[in-house]
């Protein structure tokens, strides 16, 4: 059967994913043609990979498993400071691993206020380190983002069906059975997928709370092939392997999530007339309370290690920041031109195709590599230096593409099944289509996604440390450089302003999109 | 108009610099910082040199080297600066490096003589500690306490790699053993000295591994004088960090000048309070004020280049077996 007629072509997210996935693999062929002949994988590289696939196997199992009752009782529930909780949660994801771990290890470490609180009522210290310390970090990377995109399913449920439901007298069970299970049948192992694939490139966040070379994933192993052994043709193998693993995984979950959608709505507010039962009601308020505990603590921690140095910071911190604002923009801009029609083309097509493989790319390979690839790609024509910002930014944008895919997709896939037979009869397709139905329509979608771009872009390290001369430094660069310099109090407190920054940037880009107002 | 005058003005900015050489500078991310040596050294050079010395930073020692060979001849770097003695023989393989004509007086604990790497300052790895604690006196010692401490590891860190040197040229066939017995002291292993020194400084961990001069910084920079180091009866392993001139460099003049101007007075005395290293040439004025409390190893230890070349991988072997049962 002839794939349905749609009112927009699908070649512009064709081109915009041939430029992806043909920069991807360009710089990793470009690592392995340079290399000379090395050694090959040893045992230890195998225990490398093992020792990876489990943490990120358990990582987003369980980041999944604990999102769908936050995002849950998130969906059901409206509260004063929902719309904040909601922005906050955003936060863990964006930060720079360092200050991440730190935040995390002044509420959860030995020396922790968890260890103090238990120790003033004769306890033992928590143990952090270890596989579970791994998964604790990583969860904390990505219980908000499991949540945010969980949420989004609910979301994606017209209010209309909730309004059937409750005439049909239908009860939280009954609305679990009938709308939930199969909108989470979707949206679920997209998430597993896209929070495998992060887990999978972790490194100093494994080492650090694995507590020892036990932890070693292959991303250590990328990072010593490189810089240790300059060994490039293991550097470019075991990037391989990453992409394989990613792909694989990638390609299982989203063969798992059936199409099929909710039907058009007629964006009415959402209001729900289900589970008022007290117990259902303390089941929610727990979740969210739980939740909220876990990511702001850590987030709290850090403000207040950062409070003192706040006030103090050096100039270069503040043109830091200036240049990490400047590339966010750049990137963010980038992401949309590059996500939006990519999603359009994967929501056409019928089964997982190329293109939705080409937007996971970018989470599969190490930053390492790339920043490595372009590196020996732009050096014999152009002065790497001249072309750091403008690298930085595009790199950054391909690796935010994997979440903005996941974001808008779905929303797009509504869109055009809903309104694209629509759009046909009254003979509007092309360019009209886009502006009047598709583009409105996915705002919120594209807010999130440009939000989550931009402070992603904002937190990243990247690969400007590759490409970076003295007088460009991003505010992660620098915090790095400070720490460096024993600075650590005036790094806490740029780490601060950083946090400040993402934040900001991704709630106006983020409210900017939302259309219902107590979303 | 507008793009006219400012092409106008950019080719007579880039006219106006090409009389003046120019003096390209591959270090170390932390020596270029505001609080490093890189500015000073930049105002001093450029004020005898006629020339404009331009800094890059490239990470950390290791990440310079793999920087350099990236490069390769091609590279506008014409002096290196930063690599350490673990690395210097994998950088004198690459055969990118000139001999250089450096002469002075170094004041360094061990001999040295080398044609192509010149040292502008070293320092002592050591165990960081507050100055309560009852700190251990050799690492069988250390292994024996319940003492917790936390290191660098040797695949991603240069001073990972300098405690690997310093337990192997301490105890040579005995390291594996003294690895196990450390085994459990160790909280965690950190990517770089950063994360390792941050998490020391949360209360982590009772000791970290930097160096014999890091109290130094807290005492100077931050009227501290709370953390002091542990002084281990086996010696202490030293960091020497070197400069050296690309044989393809276009200013070859300009860089052996720069090399001499490292070692030189006007260097060697700021190195100690914005480096927080011991310079290679004790300056006439003496060390400032405050080095007189650091502890004084008993020995220096340190591998000649070739043989810490050769142990690096079995000596990293037996450090992965004895950590990762």
């Amino acid at each position: 059967m002839a794939d349905r007629a749609q009112p927009i072509g699908a070649g512009p997210g064709i081109g915009a994913a041939a430029i992806v996935a043909a920069l991807i693999l360009g710089s990793l062929a470009a690592v392995a043609l340079r290399a000379q002949p090395g050694t090959g994988l040893g045992p230890a590289d195998w225990q490398a990979v093992r020792f990876t696939l489990m943490q990120a196997a358990l990582s987003a199992a369980i980041s999944v498993a604990l999102a769908v009752p936050v995002a849950r009782a998130l969906a059901r529930r409206r509260f004063a400071g929902r719309s904040a909780l909601i922005t906050l949660l955003g936060a863990p994801f964006i930060l720079p691993v360092i200050v991440a771990v730190l935040g995390l290890l002044t509420v959860f470490g030995r020396a922790g206020w968890v260890s103090q609180a238990l120790g003033a009522a004769g306890l033992e210290p928590l143990r952090i380190y270890g596989l579970h310390g791994v998964v604790l970090a990583h969860v904390f990377f990505n219980l908000p983002l499991a949540t945010r995109l969980i949420l989004q399913g609910w979301q994606e449920i017209p209010a209309e069906r909730f309004r059937l439901a409750a005439h049909l007298g239908a009860d939280a069970g009954a609305i679990w059975r009938l709308l939930e299970a199969p909108m989470l049948a979707r949206s679920v192992p997209a998430a597993l997928a896209v929070v495998f694939a992060i887990c999978l490139t972790s490194f100093a966040v494994a080492l650090t709370l694995g507590g020892g070379p036990r932890a070693t994933t292959v991303e250590l192993a990328i990072y010593q092939a490189f810089r240790f052994d300059f060994d490039l043709g293991r550097a470019a193998l075991l990037a391989c392997i990453q992409i394989a693993l990613t792909v694989l995984a990638a390609g299982l979950a989203l063969r798992a999530a059936p199409g099929g959608g909710f039907g058009a709505g007629l964006d009415r507010p959402l209001r729900r007339w289900d589970a008022q039962s007290g117990l259902l009601r303390a089941q929610d308020g727990a979740a969210i309370t739980l939740a909220a505990l876990f990511l702001l603590l850590p987030l709290a921690a850090i403000a207040v290690n950062g409070l003192a140095g706040v006030t103090s910071l050096p100039a270069s911190v503040f043109r830091a920041a200036g240049t990490s604002i400047v590339i966010a923009a750049a990137s963010t801009a980038t992401l949309l031109v590059l996500a939006v029609p990519m999603a359009a083309s994967i929501a056409m097509a019928r089964r997982t195709g190329w293109i939705e493989l080409a937007g996971l790319l970018g989470l599969a390979v190490s930053p390492l590599v790339i920043g490595t690839g372009l590196f020996i790609v732009v050096y014999p024509f152009a002065d790497p230096f001249a072309l750091a910002l403008p690298v930085t930014a595009l790199v950054n944008a391909i690796s935010a593409l994997p979440f903005a895919l996941r974001i808008l997709v779905p929303r797009a896939r509504a869109v055009l099944g809903d309104f694209g037979r629509l759009g046909l009869s009254l003979n509007m397709g092309g360019l009209p289509f886009v502006r009047l139905v598709l583009l409105p329509r996915m705002r919120p979608q594209i807010g999130f996604a440009a939000g989550l771009g931009a402070a992603l872009s904002m937190g990243d390290l990247g690969v400007i440390a590759l490409f970076a001369d003295p007088e460009v430094a991003t505010l992660p660069l620098q915090i790095y450089r400070l720490m460096g310099a024993y600075r650590m109090e005036a790094a806490a407190g740029a780490a601060l302003l950083l946090l400040a920054l993402s934040m900001l940037a991704f709630w106006i880009f983020d409210r900017g999109g939302r259309w219902h107002a107590e979303v | 108009m507008k793009y006219l005058t400012f092409a106008a003005g950019l080719f007579s900015a880039t006219a106006a610099l090409a009389d003046t050489p120019e003096l390209t500078v591959y270090t170390y991310d932390s020596f270029i910082s505001d609080w490093g040596p890189g500015p000073v050294v930049e105002a001093a050079f450029e004020e005898v040199c006629g020339c404009d010395l331009k800094f890059v930073g490239a990470g950390d020692g290791a990440a310079l080297l793999a920087r350099i060979r990236l490069e390769g001849a091609r590279s506008a770097a014409d002096v290196v600066l930063g690599l350490d003695t673990n690395l210097v023989q994998a950088a004198r393989d690459t055969g990118l490096f000139a001999p250089h004509v450096v002469t002075a007086a170094y004041d360094l604990p061990v001999d040295w003589a080398d044609a192509e790497f010149v040292p502008y300052d070293w320092g002592y790895f050591a165990f960081v500690h507050d100055r309560g604690l009852e700190a251990p006196s050799d690492f069988r010692a250390l292994a024996d306490s319940d003492l917790k401490i936390v290191i660098q590891d040797p695949r991603s860190s240069t001073p990972g790699l300098g405690l690997l040197m310093w337990v192997k040229a301490a105890y040579g066939d005995q390291a594996p053993k003294i690895w196990e017995g450390l085994s459990d002291n160790i909280v965690t292993v950190t990517k770089g000295w950063s994360e390792a020194y941050g998490l020391f400084l949360e209360g982590e961990a009772d000791m970290v591994l930097s160096y014999t001069t890091s109290p130094a910084y807290h005492l100077i920079a931050e009227e501290d004088d709370s953390k002091t180091a542990a002084r281990f009866d086996e010696g202490h392993y030293m960091q020497v960090e070197v400069a050296a001139k690309l044989a393809a460099s276009d200013q070859p003049e300009l860089a052996d000048k720069f090399l001499q101007f490292m070692v030189s007075d006007a260097v060697q005395s700021v190195l100690p309070t914005t480096n927080w290293m011991y310079p290679a040439v004790t300056p006439a004025a003496g060390l400032p004020q405050g080095f007189e409390t650091l502890i004084a190893p008993g020995k220096a230890l340190l591998l000649p280049p070739g043989e810490a070349a050769e142990l690096r991988d079995p000596a990293l072997a037996e450090w992965l077996t004895a950590l990762s049962r």
